[in-house]
């Protein structure tokens, strides 16, 4: 192991990019700029103008604004503290189910059915009374410690078992695959109480405003906003405290750090904790988003994707997760759309292109580049191209 | 049935063809009683029916079958019975029951139908019961047997006894003893020929004549008490038979599940166990075993179709070598470059996967492709009555047992093996011995994904070839390998086994859904307790 030296190395580097003296502030002002323009654009400018802003368009936004989010919870644990979570997707779902209940609690007698205290689905699986895991969610308040206090119990609950026994490196990344991959199978079983293979979906309204109006996407959309830069500024603040100092140290070095005194376990648990809370808060806010929940939020490969938006984006570094999660999105809509057929050749070629030549995804890879630069330049070679390719 | 009916009026009208004119004057004996049919009363229409049967006429079912289906008429003009098939312009096309001899068209309402009643149904069933008593194909004599089983019609019973004498094929000739075993039971006979015919049931034991035995128990009088407790004993001893095979037949699909994960694991073991790397595309191999499959039975059905019996033979040494090339492809441009960086490996072998995932749905299309099962392995064994183990699956068993000892085989006897061991125990040391431990490496890598395509070839017989095959087994192979302990063999074999086995026994009380589930909880408990799985590997190469 030559773990040693990375610390040294790569410590500096770190609280450049990721601090908020320095790539956050950019980051949290590039962040704000882009949602009030985009909501002036929306609300502000009329339809037809060149510059309106389509609601469909703010929503979309939205929804890669809550995979970034999930991205931020997937780097504070795999970038900062060397946990690969290949069941991150499970938290994710478990906030969307949690803000799901109280949607479809939301819509009252306006279902099919017309039943003032039943889902839809319950009615038509004959059940008679609500099960006691939906009591309360009906209101916003104790639904939104649920988006919370669920993922975060699991993930304390797992954690507690796993890092205790020293759960690490693959062997952690297989058990929360399967993980995921045992909460898949069981909320696609209709007996569950969670709308087995359908989900959860036909909502009507969030705190009493219309879902599908231009008015509740932009405030849904700036929630996200404000939740990604609170999220951003949690994990700033624990990764630029001596909390985050020691998961580092625990990343590159866990047996070390554990004679050093710290108690790995318990580090390794509250990171692990904190990222999950986060990524229920993104899952809440995606769901009203996107209209739908269902089990598939849970496969073991919408985890796996989670992990490469952050490899591509930057690893250690919190706004490459942010940045990687809204490229490869972005770039997924637009080619799931433009050429089906390729985009599994090339989110599959990203995987194998990002851990081959990237390691340091695009963030991490940044500043090495803009080095290069220089030293050429200094060094008074022919300017023939600069390369801006990778920036 | 329609083919049938074509049938029999194609044959019908070539007789006649050829003997008109003679037969219509020698009417047969069927033919005359065929008329007597033209009758109001049910019950004369009912006892024509067994004299039917009783011609022992080869077109006897026949008629009875047309009678049943409604296409034995009465012409109006002259009250002949005759046969009607309709025709395309709707009219209908007469033949003379019995004879065959063509009797001309007719309108619709020219003829009257011949009516049948509940009454005159179930005798048409008994009687046809009783000529397939008599039919030549032993399937349709068993299915006879049976079927006088569950309606315990008595008057078979001096019928059933005839045949059993010259009966020759054993399963029949046992069925038929069950079948009078349990007409005795009811019929009026002394108490030693009920017991005996109660011991004759016991011997047969299957799950059918558990019911019947439990409703007989239930209509016998209260006062045959001796009967009653004899009844009794020998159901009882049924019902534990029967739950033995149960509890067997839940052991061999246990271990027909932990043979299809050790197959799809072995491969695994041998890539993340002895090599240390995680292979996310290892399901994609399996995949790509089994469309290799597909491709040969589809070449030997276009140019060989003598030698389709035997593509799946041709298949597995051909998975093997397409799927192990594929795998050093992905070895030497991908994995050797991410060696002691496993996560990093994880995610590069996920990408892999995917495309190779879009590149076979590409070629092949995204739809279910079909590989047929050869005679040979389709059909089941049948051990006793109510136990039977299907073939394929036995095979299944015996091949993924063959593949492990021929892999350990490999490791312990060859050269190849030695430098893989070395290569795994102490790469430098290896190497400064002489061995190009690159070359291991990627042979290594060969190997894996070479029986994972064989894997593949096992699973084409048992699971849809389609392009998301592999990502079925993915996380069930992990499972094994981790359960069993990494780099470790006989810990993938038990591993394999003990999971296929306890998932089997879960699902009759939990559903096939939960039992994975609490399969794959119970794994995740027990990583806790043994974070390196059963078997772990003790040492200093461990941590390395």
């Amino acid at each position: 192991m030559t773990s040693q030296n990375k610390i040294t190395e790569k410590g500096p580097f770190f609280s450049l990019l990721s601090g908020l003296p320095g790539g956050g502030k950019a980051f949290m002002g590039i962040l704000l700029t882009a949602a009030c323009l985009t909501l002036a654009g929306n609300l502000l400018i009329p339809e037809g103008h060149a510059l309106h802003v389509p609601t469909y368009l703010v929503s979309l936004m939205g929804k890669y604004l809550c995979y970034a989010l999930l991205a931020l919870s997937v780097d504070l644990i795999w970038g900062y503290c060397g946990i690969l979570s290949l069941g991150h997707g499970a938290f994710f779902a478990l906030g969307g189910y949690a803000m799901g209940m109280y949607l479809m609690r939301q819509i009252g007698d306006r279902g099919v059915y017309g039943n003032a205290e039943l889902p839809d689905f319950m009615v038509f699986l004959n059940w008679q009374e609500l099960p006691w895991y939906w009591y309360g969610m009906d209101n916003a308040f104790v639904a939104a410690i649920m988006v919370m206090l669920v993922p975060g119990l699991l993930a304390f609950i797992f954690g507690w078992f796993a890092f205790r026994s020293r759960v690490t490196g693959v062997y952690f990344s297989i058990i929360t695959q399967a993980m995921t991959y045992a909460l898949l199978l069981a909320f696609f079983r209709n007996d569950m109480g969670f709308g087995g293979n359908n989900g959860l979906t036909d909502f009507k309204d969030i705190l009493g405003f219309d879902l599908r109006a231009d008015g509740t996407r932009a405030a849904l959309f700036a929630g996200s906003v404000i939740a990604l830069a609170i999220g951003y500024l949690i994990c700033a603040f624990v990764t630029q405290s001596k909390f985050g100092r020691v998961l580092v140290a625990i990343r590159d070095a866990e047996s070390r750090a554990r004679f050093t005194g710290y108690r790995v376990e318990y580090y390794k648990l509250a990171v692990f904790v904190i990222s999950a809370v986060l990524a229920g808060i993104a899952g809440a806010f995606y769901v009203p988003q996107v209209g739908i929940i269902n089990p598939s939020e849970f496969s073991p490969a919408n985890s796996i994707e989670v992990v490469i938006w952050v490899a591509i984006g930057g690893r250690g570094t919190l706004w490459g997760a942010v940045l990687g999660a809204v490229l490869v999105n972005w770039g997924k809509s637009y080619f799931t759309g433009a050429f089906p057929d390729l985009w599994l050749y090339m989110l599959g070629g990203l995987f194998v292109f990002s851990t081959l030549l990237l390691p340091k995804g695009i963030v991490g890879t940044a500043p090495d580049v803009k080095r290069w630069l220089q030293e050429k330049m200094s060094a008074g070679a022919d300017a023939g191209e600069p390369k801006k390719g990778e920036a | 049935m329609k083919i049938i009916k074509k049938a029999i009026l194609l044959l019908s009208t070539l007789t006649c063809l050829v003997l008109t004119g003679a037969t219509l004057g020698a009417a047969s004996e069927l033919y005359d009683v065929t008329q007597e049919l033209n009758t109001k009363s049910y019950s004369k229409k009912a006892k024509v029916v067994a004299k039917i049967a009783e011609t022992g006429d080869e077109q006897a079912a026949d008629i009875l079958r047309a009678l049943m289906a409604g296409d034995l008429f009465a012409r109006k003009s002259d009250k002949i019975i005759v046969l009607a098939e309709k025709q395309p312009d709707g009219g209908y096309a007469l033949i003379a029951p019995g004879t065959g001899a063509a009797l001309g068209t007719a309108k619709k309402s020219d003829l009257s139908k011949v009516k049948i009643n509940n009454r005159v149904r179930n005798a048409i069933k008994a009687a046809l019961g009783g000529l397939d008593l008599n039919h030549p194909d032993p399937a349709k004599r068993l299915a006879a047997a049976d079927a006088v089983f569950k309606s315990l019609d008595d008057d078979m019973l001096p019928l059933l006894e005839a045949r059993l004498k010259t009966e020759e094929n054993d399963k029949v000739k046992s069925a038929f003893e069950q079948t009078i075993a349990a007409l005795y039971l009811n019929a009026d006979v002394d108490f030693a020929a009920k017991v005996s015919a109660l011991h004759t049931l016991k011997e047969s034991g299957g799950p059918e004549v558990k019911s019947f035995l439990s409703r007989y128990l239930a209509e016998l009088p209260e006062e045959e008490a001796e009967l009653r407790s004899q009844v009794a004993e020998i159901l009882d001893a049924v019902e534990r038979r029967l739950s033995n095979f149960a509890l067997v037949e839940n052991l061999f699909q246990g271990l027909s599940l932990g043979s299809v994960l050790l197959l799809a694991a072995i491969g695994l073991a041998i890539t993340f166990g002895v090599m240390g790397v995680i292979n996310m595309a290892h399901g994609e191999m399996v995949m790509i075993g089994a469309y290799t499959t597909y491709v040969i039975q589809e070449i030997c059905r276009t140019s060989f179709p003598a030698g389709l019996e035997y593509s799946l033979i041709v298949a597995i040494p051909a998975a093997f070598v397409v799927a192990g090339f594929f795998g050093v492809l992905l070895e030497k441009s991908v994995i050797r470059f991410l060696y002691g960086r496993p996560l990093e490996t994880l995610l590069a072998t996920w990408g892999v996967s995917l495309i190779l995932q879009q590149f076979v749905r590409t070629i092949f299309g995204p739809t279910n492709k079909e590989v047929s099962a050869p005679s040979w392995l389709s059909g089941a064994w049948e051990v006793t009555s109510g136990l039977s183990l299907t073939y394929n699956r036995i095979a299944i068993i015996i091949f993924a047992l063959c593949v492990l000892f021929a892999l350990m085989l490999v490791l312990k006897k060859t050269l190849f093996g030695l430098q893989m061991r070395a290569v795994t125990q102490n790469r430098q040391m290896a190497r400064s011995m002489g061995v190009e431990s690159a070359t291991v490496d990627s042979l290594t890598f060969g190997l894996g994904s070479g029986i994972a395509g064989m894997a593949g070839v096992a699973l084409s017989q048992i699971d849809n070839v389609s392009p998301n095959l592999g990502q079925a087994y993915i996380i069930d192979s992990f499972m094994v390998v981790v359960f069993g302990g990494v780099g470790n063999l006989w810990g993938t074999l038990v591993g394999a086994g003990s999971l296929g086995i306890v998932n089997k026994f879960l699902e009759p009380y939990s559903g096939a859904v939960l039992a994975k589930i609490l399969v794959l909880v119970a794994i995740i408990l027990f990583i806790q307790k043994r974070p390196r799985g059963l078997f772990a590997l003790k040492g200093r190469s461990v941590e390395g």
